[in-house]
């Protein structure tokens, strides 16, 4: 059979059209997958109005009332339509006012962000927004997101702090985070916030009424975990985030070798009776679109929910949760979730055990586990390293991943899968041109071994392209 | 005015000359590789190509016919005759001034032609190459008509993505050579200008082809006869001849210049003008331009000292997550020789064979192939590595070549040749000027010719010349930029492993 040039790839000219902006924003979009939340199958006039007041609260450590659905800030709409995530583009203001505001009228109140979301956007953009609200109507929470090492010091991570303050338009902060322990393991912890005193000034913030809940954001395996909660007594954490989804609760070492299940994380936080902050309810957007096997499972059971839904269930379902964050690019991410949150309505166990068996499912398929939280990016040689793994991953789930020359589905699951790829990842910014520098390795919450799993996949394409 | 009469042969030939200029013409914008198999006939029956193969069956076909029919070759299998016809078609419907019969630029023409026998022997090739007919048509084709073709199709790319269908995919349209758009612009201009107000003026005055078969077709044993005792000397068949070669006043057809196109037939309502039969002296003239020639190539001097540009996005720390490194385009390194494709034996018998009509640079499915700019090998092809590289069992180039200059290549057989070898330029290296490990080239070298060493700054690559086969696989994959640190140097004969 000929061999399709599939060397050639995302051309100039689509760039450069006025229109290829747009173009390819809604091909990255609904290709990559990963924009956190449910799918768009909801017809308002079919489904009916969104209650105002149905909304979910739970009580924090001080008795904050706290909505179980909390706006993930990192995932801004740009002007070109797609998220800030992915795109170049700018911000669109306009439309996060119109997201917060449709969020605070129906009962949203806690908004997360951090200096590094949306290449250090997102702060600015989401004050923006928040400033046009009374200050007692929302929670604002965000990180000291100081992963380079020249932000090691204090002054840097201080202003790092301070910076938050001044973008956010507030003098205080709700909910702040010690962004990602676990990643880089113990070393990592003191050299960001204890050996240079960070940590001891935002204890001091908190006494001063700064910061009204402190907590950190945890990535990482058990032993690290329990150190940091052995630090309890010292810090008194008021919050903790992890990463909590109906396959992460028992499967997270197959999905990841270095992460943990948040079965064991979310008990031993209970024991402590520290609330719990949820990120991924969707696993990087993966648990929104299943395979056919899971698909059919859960709409045989509600018809007209969105696969989401069920992810965003599980995870609000513990009562020690205080909220999960979804990052909502679009409107109609926001409606879906706000129809499962309110009213919030808890799993049965017949309905737990469906989602454990579809977790089973899940992980039987050879996907990457890439959450596309970007802290890869931007890789210093081009490589677009969370396109490559959505692209992929899409090709497994929709089965046209096919190596077997003999399977008579080969011939058209390798050209729609060769087509994909080169229609999604720009030709020089393909898996070939990763030279296993390894800088990428650290940043990845995940763990991934991303260079490892680039390699893989060229190798899969290049066989493919051979034919 | 009476309805026109329409003459068998005429549409015969219409009908024919359009499926063949058609097809051969899709054959040049397909980049799928699709056509090439069924249709790469149609390239190596062109008369030039022919001969630079050494394809005898095909030259002695060519001029058989000629000799019986006349010059038909010119206005059915010519692409450019045809191209010029249908300009003159336009012409015709919309111009009162027809053609006037002239005579033959004889010592032009003869001149001409000997000139561009000359040129081809002493080894001046891309300055006759300029007028050679088949070769003008595919540079046009690729040049000009190909990226449009590409255009659309990329339009319909992204309408079928958009709806999720997989029907039509991107390919990458950009100048390969800026000279040959040019050169493939000017000859359009030319033929345009000269077709349009004097018909076949150009491939009865200056095209080789078309002087060498005059010599056939002025004894061609069928042609059209003018019958005097029918002629009322209305000189309709005088004002239709694209060729200017009716002599009404003497009932004479000049059979060099006439290229049997038909229109005379048709338009002669007293059918004092039938193509038949006519007795003639034979003789055959030779033609042997199997060309011998010294052409001594001039040496580039390759320091490659101008790649010391840095070339590399330099890692950066990431304070923030998201968003692309920027990524400068690959440059063309100088190489001292260029890089021909497996099967054009050498440097001399590649220049000596090639046409440049382009047909390989339209089917290589890498980019590699691109028209060289140099004086010497003009728009013949040559290969670059900034959009893909040379695939070890990819022979399509060779697949495809009329004229013999890239002789056929097995699949098999790709891997064993060495076009050019790899060579490493230590300060664009990105394990010495960004400190990181790397390794690109020898991962992907698919004969495994690249191996990392150790040495004081770093592991660095290290190339077996005598493995290496050239495929630019590691210069394309080279992250330093806009020079890659690691080129592939042409060798003036090709090498076997």
């Amino acid at each position: 059979m000929p061999i399709m040039n599939l060397n050639m790839n995302r051309r100039e000219f689509i760039k450069t059209l006025s229109g290829g902006a747009l173009l390819t924003g809604a091909a990255l979009t609904t290709a990559c997958g990963s924009s956190e939340s449910g799918s768009a199958d909801i017809s308002s006039a079919a489904l009916g109005d969104i209650p105002t007041d149905k909304m979910e609260y739970r009580r924090g450590k001080h008795g904050e009332r706290v909505s179980l659905l909390g706006y993930g800030c990192m995932r801004w709409p740009t002007v070109a339509g797609t998220s800030a995530r992915e795109s170049d583009s700018d911000i669109d203001q306009a439309e996060v006012n119109r997201l917060v505001d449709y969020a605070i009228e129906h009962g949203v109140n806690l908004f997360d962000t951090s200096p590094a979301y949306c290449k250090g956007y997102s702060e600015r953009a989401t004050g923006i927004a928040l400033s046009r609200h009374p200050r007692s109507s929302y929670y604002i929470s965000t990180k000291l997101s100081n992963f380079a090492p020249d932000t090691w010091g204090y002054k840097q991570s201080v202003d790092m702090y301070r910076r938050s303050l001044e973008y956010l338009q507030t003098d205080y902060i709700d909910f702040y985070l010690l962004h990602g322990l676990g990643m880089g393991g113990l070393e990592n912890f003191r050299r960001r916030y204890v050996d240079n005193g960070v940590l001891d000034f935002l204890v001091s913030e908190r006494a001063a009424g700064r910061i009204r809940n402190l907590g950190f954001s945890f990535h990482g395996e058990t032993d690290m975990f329990d150190y940091l909660l052995s630090l309890n007594d010292k810090y008194d954490w008021d919050f903790v985030l992890i990463q909590h989804n109906f396959v992460d609760w028992h499967h997270a070492k197959q999905v990841n070798a270095r992460n943990s299940n948040s079965e064991y994380l979310y008990t031993e936080l209970e024991k402590l009776h520290i609330p719990v902050f949820v990120m991924e309810p969707l696993l990087g957007g993966s648990l929104a679109s299943l395979n056919q096997y899971a698909t059919s499972q859960l709409k045989q059971r509600e018809p007209q929910r969105s696969v989401a839904s069920w992810a965003f269930r599980f995870a609000g379902n513990q009562q020690g949760i205080l909220s999960v964050l979804s990052g909502m690019t679009y409107m109609e991410h926001l409606q879906d979730n706000l129809r499962t949150f309110c009213p919030f309505k808890p799993l049965s166990d017949e309905e737990l055990e469906m989602l454990e068996r579809i977790a089973d499912n899940y992980v039987s398929y050879p996907l990457v586990p890439c959450t596309a939280c970007q802290y890869c990016m931007p890789c210093p040689y081009g490589i677009d390293i969370p396109t490559i793994f959505a692209t992929y991953n899409r090709n497994i789930n929709r089965g046209q991943v096919v190596t077997d020359l003999n399977d008579p589905a080969y011939g058209k699951a390798r050209r729609r899968f060769l087509i994909d790829y080169q229609r999604n990842v720009e030709r020089e910014r393909q898996a070939d041109h990763c030279i296993e520098c390894n800088q990428c390795k650290p940043h990845c919450p995940q763990h991934i071994n991303i260079p490892k799993r680039l390699n893989g996949i060229n190798q899969l394409v290049e066989k493919l392209r051979e034919g | 005015m009476a309805k026109k009469r329409h003459n068998v042969l005429k549409v015969l030939r219409v009908v024919s000359a359009v499926i063949f200029c058609s097809l051969l013409t899709l054959m040049f914008l397909d980049f799928t590789g699709t056509l090439h198999r069924y249709l790469g006939w149609m390239a190596k029956v062109q008369l030039l190509p022919a001969i630079l193969a050494l394809n005898v069956g095909v030259v002695v076909v060519l001029l058989l016919l000629t000799l019986l029919f006349g010059r038909v070759y010119c206005s059915v299998v010519c692409p450019l005759g045809v191209m010029q016809d249908a300009v003159a078609h336009v012409s015709g419907k919309s111009r009162r001034h027809k053609y006037h019969p002239s005579a033959a630029h004889n010592v032009l023409r003869y001149t001409i032609l000997a000139v561009f026998v000359v040129l081809m022997l002493v080894g001046l090739q891309s300055i006759a190459l300029l007028i050679a007919p088949y070769s003008a048509y595919g540079r046009i084709v690729q040049s000009l008509l190909a990226p449009l073709y590409a255009l659309v199709n990329n339009g319909l790319a992204a309408v079928a993505e958009r709806v999720g269908s997989y029907a039509f995919y991107e390919t990458e349209v950009w100048l390969r050579s800026g000279l040959t758009l040019g050169i493939a612009l000017v000859t359009l201009a030319v033929l345009v200008v000269i077709s349009y107000r004097r018909g076949r003026l150009w491939c009865n005055t200056v095209c080789p082809v078309g002087g060498l078969l005059s010599l056939v077709s002025r004894f061609s044993l069928f042609a059209p006869v003018i019958d005097a005792d029918k002629c009322t000397h209305c000189r309709a068949c005088e004002r239709s001849c694209k060729a200017e070669c009716i002599d009404v006043d003497n009932a004479k057809v000049d059979t060099s210049r006439c290229v049997t196109c038909m229109n005379c037939l048709e338009q002669c309502r007293f059918s004092a003008i039938k193509y038949q039969w006519r007795y003639a002296k034979s003789s055959v003239s030779s033609t042997s331009a199997d060309a011998q020639t010294d052409t001594s190539r001039r040496k580039f001097v390759t320091t490659a000292a101008a790649l010391t540009l840095a070339g590399v996005a330099s890692a950066q720390h990431k304070s923030t997550d998201g968003g692309l490194a920027y990524i400068e385009k690959k440059r063309v390194p100088r190489r001292a020789v260029s890089v021909k494709p497996a099967g054009s034996v050498s440097l001399r018998h590649f220049s000596d064979h090639c046409t440049a009509c382009q047909l390989c640079v339209s089917a290589c499915p890498s980019q590699v192939l691109r028209p060289s700019g140099n004086v010497l090998t003009l728009m013949q092809p040559e290969m670059g590595f900034e959009h893909g590289y040379c695939g070890e069992h990819c022979t399509r180039c060779s697949e495809v070549c009329p004229t013999g200059a890239i002789q056929p290549v097995k699949a098999e057989e790709r891997e064993l040749i060495q076009p050019g070898k790899a060579v490493w330029i230590r300060q664009n290296c990105v394990v010495l000027t960004d400190h990181v490990s790397c390794g690109n080239c020898a991962k992907h070298c698919p004969v495994h010719a690249i191996q990392m060493v150790d040495t004081p700054d770093g592991q660095v690559p290290a190339v077996d010349e005598t493995r290496c086969i050239g495929c630019g696989k590691c210069e394309y994959l080279c992250p330093a930029r806009p020079f890659s640190a690691i080129y592939v140097e042409g060798n003036e004969t090709h090498q076997n492993i």
